[in-house]
């Protein structure tokens, strides 16, 4: 039996998205055709918009899917400083997607900041909006950081940006389903998600826009999500998006409580056997309730990801290339970490289906494998 | 599981393909690793293409693979010291510096901290042991496939824990096993060329990876000191090159003799006999049995991939032994390159080519 702990990379598809997708796959399922089943599709569809809408508090016709949170991350950036050039504001712990998007607007002439993290991860407000200048149009500051666990200050930064015309873009994809998230009283302009890290299907994604925010739509070509963005709808996939989002919603309390309940004994039973044993991130306070980040001084990240892997537990060192090599995180050099440190974390990330065995079984595994790394090192060290 | 964990380094190629086949044929609790030496990408080394190669392979096989990303230790043991030697006037030898450094260095490091207790590659070499214990090194059942000479600087030790499964194959048998196995590997091309270096352009690599005012250019003069033209960089020339060397025709062939990186002099000689050395000079070196043998010893001394080994004496001089070539006459040394040493197809050590006794 594995035991699945690398949920901030993509969850496991729930069994009720996955009968919703079924359900759709197999007859024709065009939304925009006139014909019978092209309304069936067109219901699952606009179904789904409401059950994602739902989860974040927000009203169906304002959101627009997409492939996947990158491309709503880049249709955030991209369509904001398209539809009104000028400078951009983000930090050094966001998502590539949001990252390498904002320096590619930079090398074709919008003026950019990147403001920094502490030592936790965290951003400070206060420094966003010292970032921000006269010719500021878009901020960027992601919600939940999915390699430490730390939040963004986005309700922060979303007061002292009131009234002065600035857009704020959030990145949510690892906060949507693990903490509360209600765009009424958060106060972004624009927010992204994904289905996969709530146990839909990958391939399908959303940006959510506030009314009389528009943008620069950059994919033409169609009818589609009110010409906002064309191409075919998905409707298998986004029925599956939209059941898992339903039962995000219903569960995130629940899940929460209980995911922070076993990330705290993992972390407990880690530092009772390994002493030395580090957490990157915030060691208390705000943080997402399902992700540890941990690093054994002389351990790499990635021997114990594989070693892990070895014994039948999946987990993450963090950054990955297109390969699945780890890199050095850019959230760890962000968080001050060398760039031998910042190959040592190792990335622990809980979901609905994790059971207090799966916690249990790496508790008893992980310190042995650390122990048998570090030996290594000392022998060839000594030879 | 009493199974003995190795680690088999798979580039994505048919050789290491076949190693890995092997080593699960045997028995062994296989992992693969892939090794990202760059971030280069498509169209060189370390290209997804061949990550997915070795992932397929993997699969097929049914072991676990993973890619590790070495692109810094590579940088600082094997790229940048390529671009210091090409400015310093010798001609590096990467591959056998990777051996040194990366795959026999830190991918074992690697694989110990995976608990395995070897490591495979797909070499073509031999390992085998002698009576009273001692590993050998061996040049490849398959002469012209044959990796001997980049693997040198092998000790007792890194032997005891290395497997070459295919090092007493043919090319054509390996092929045939991968067929066989349904390997889609089976027929894939070689790359003959330095990895890192697209086009085998290592001059122009040269020219982009060196730092402003780096380059050395400078006169081709003869042997008396006579100018014969001008070149744009030492980093362009080898010892014992014909080709390329941008002088006016007529006359006996002209070759490369000599490198002088602080003045930018190429200086050529007339004819191939020119080129001849008494000996050579050789740093660092390493032993496979652990120890030297007596001064004196005549070695079969290879200094190129492929070249036939030719007889030298061995003269111990403290830390860089002279070989003088049998008979008085040989090859000149190309500096950078390695210097294999050998008894039959026995490989005793080696080291790195300082220059030539005159």
């Amino acid at each position: 039996m594995r035991v699945y702990l690398d949920h901030n990379a993509t969850a496991p598809l729930r069994p009720e998205a996955r009968e919703a997708m079924l359900a759709l796959l197999g007859p024709p399922a065009n939304a925009s055709s006139a014909h019978r089943e092209g309304a069936r599709a067109r219901a699952a569809v606009e179904a789904a918009r409401a059950d994602v809408a739902a989860l974040i508090g927000a009203q169906p016709a304002e959101i627009v899917f997409t492939s996947g949170a990158t491309e709503a991350n880049n249709l955030a950036l991209r369509g904001s400083l398209g539809a009104r050039p000028g400078g951009l504001v983000t930090t050094a712990v966001e998502h590539a997607s949001v990252l390498q998007t904002a320096r590619a607007l930079e090398r074709a002439g919008a003026p950019l900041a990147v403001v920094g993290a502490d030592a936790a991860g965290r951003v400070d407000a206060a420094r966003v909006l010292a970032a921000c200048g006269p010719g500021t149009t878009l901020v960027s500051v992601g919600l939940a950081n999915g390699e430490v666990g730390a939040l963004g200050p986005v309700g922060e930064v979303a007061a002292g940006l009131a009234g002065r015309g600035v857009w704020l873009h959030t990145d949510a994809v690892q906060a949507v389903g693990r903490i509360a998230v209600d765009v009424g009283v958060l106060g972004a302009d624009l927010l992204s998600l994904s289905s996969h890290k709530l146990g839909g299907p990958a391939g399908v994604g959303a940006l959510w826009v506030r009314p009389g925010v528009r943008l620069a739509w950059q994919m033409t070509g169609g009818p589609q999500e009110r010409g906002r963005r064309a191409g075919t709808e998905s409707a298998p996939a986004l029925a599956g998006f939209g059941t898992a989002a339903r039962l995000a919603r219903a569960e995130q309390a629940a899940v929460a409580a209980r995911t922070a309940a076993l990330a705290d004994a993992l972390w407990a039973g880690l530092r009772a056997a390994v002493p030395d044993v580090v957490r990157n991130g915030p060691a208390d306070g705000a943080r997402l309730p399902n992700t540890l980040n941990v690093s054994f001084p002389g351990c790499r990240g990635e021997s114990l990801v594989v070693l892990l892997d070895l014994a039948g537990v999946a987990a993450s060192a963090g950054s990955a290339c297109a390969a699945g090599a780890a890199e050095a995180s850019h959230v760890l050099v962000a968080m001050g970490r060398d760039p031998e440190a910042a190959r040592g974390g190792l990335r622990l990330s809980l979901g609905p289906t994790t059971t207090a065995d799966d916690v249990a079984r790496v508790v008893e595994l992980l310190p042995g494998l650390v122990a048998q790394v570090r030996g290594a090192r000392r022998a060839g060290t000594a030879a | 599981m009493s199974r003995e964990r190795v680690v088999v380094a798979m580039s994505g190629g048919v050789d290491s393909a076949v190693a890995a086949a092997r080593c699960v044929a045997a028995g062994d609790d296989v992992v693969g690793i892939s090794l990202r030496l760059t971030s280069g990408g498509a169209g060189s080394c370390c290209s997804l293409d061949d990550f997915h190669d070795a992932r397929a392979v993997a699969d097929r096989l049914g072991f676990p693979h993973y890619v590790f990303d070495m692109t810094d230790a590579f940088a600082r043991h094997v790229v940048r010291p390529f671009v210091a030697d090409y400015l310093a006037g010798r001609t590096p030898n990467p591959c056998a510096r990777c051996n040194q450094h990366v795959k026999f260095g830190l991918l074992w490091e690697r694989a110990a901290e995976l608990g395995a207790r070897r490591l495979a590659t797909g070499h073509y070499a031999r390992i085998d042991v002698e009576a009273g214990g001692r590993l050998r090194l061996r040049a490849a059942a398959d002469a012209a496939k044959d990796q001997s000479y980049f693997l040198f600087m092998l000790d007792q030790a890194t032997l005891g824990r290395t497997v070459f499964p295919v090092g007493g194959l043919s090319k054509a048998a390996v092929r045939r096993e991968a067929a066989a196995l349904g390997l889609a590997v089976a027929d894939k091309p070689e790359s003959m060329e330095v990895c890192f270096v697209p086009r085998g352009d290592a001059a122009g690599f040269v020219e982009r990876a060196a730092a402003p005012g780096a380059l050395r250019p400078g006169a081709i003069v003869d042997e008396d000191g006579r100018v014969l033209g001008r070149h744009p960089g030492v980093h362009r020339f080898t010892v014992g090159q014909r080709r390329g060397l941008g002088l006016a025709g007529g006359g006996p062939a002209r070759y490369v003799r000599r490198l002088d990186a602080g003045s930018g002099t190429v200086t050529v000689v007339a004819g191939a006999a020119a080129l001849a050395a008494r000996g050579l000079v050789v740093r660092d070196v390493s032993w496979v049995a652990g120890t030297a043998p007596a001064a004196g010893t005549v070695l079969g001394v290879r200094i190129r991939h492929r070249h036939r080994p030719g007889a030298a004496g061995l003269a111990l001089g403290g830390r860089e032994p002279r070989r003088a070539w049998a008979g008085g006459r040989g090859p000149a040394g190309t500096p950078g390159q390695a210097a294999a040493f050998y008894a039959g197809d026995v490989v005793l050590g080696g080291g790195w080519i300082a220059g030539d006794v005159a």
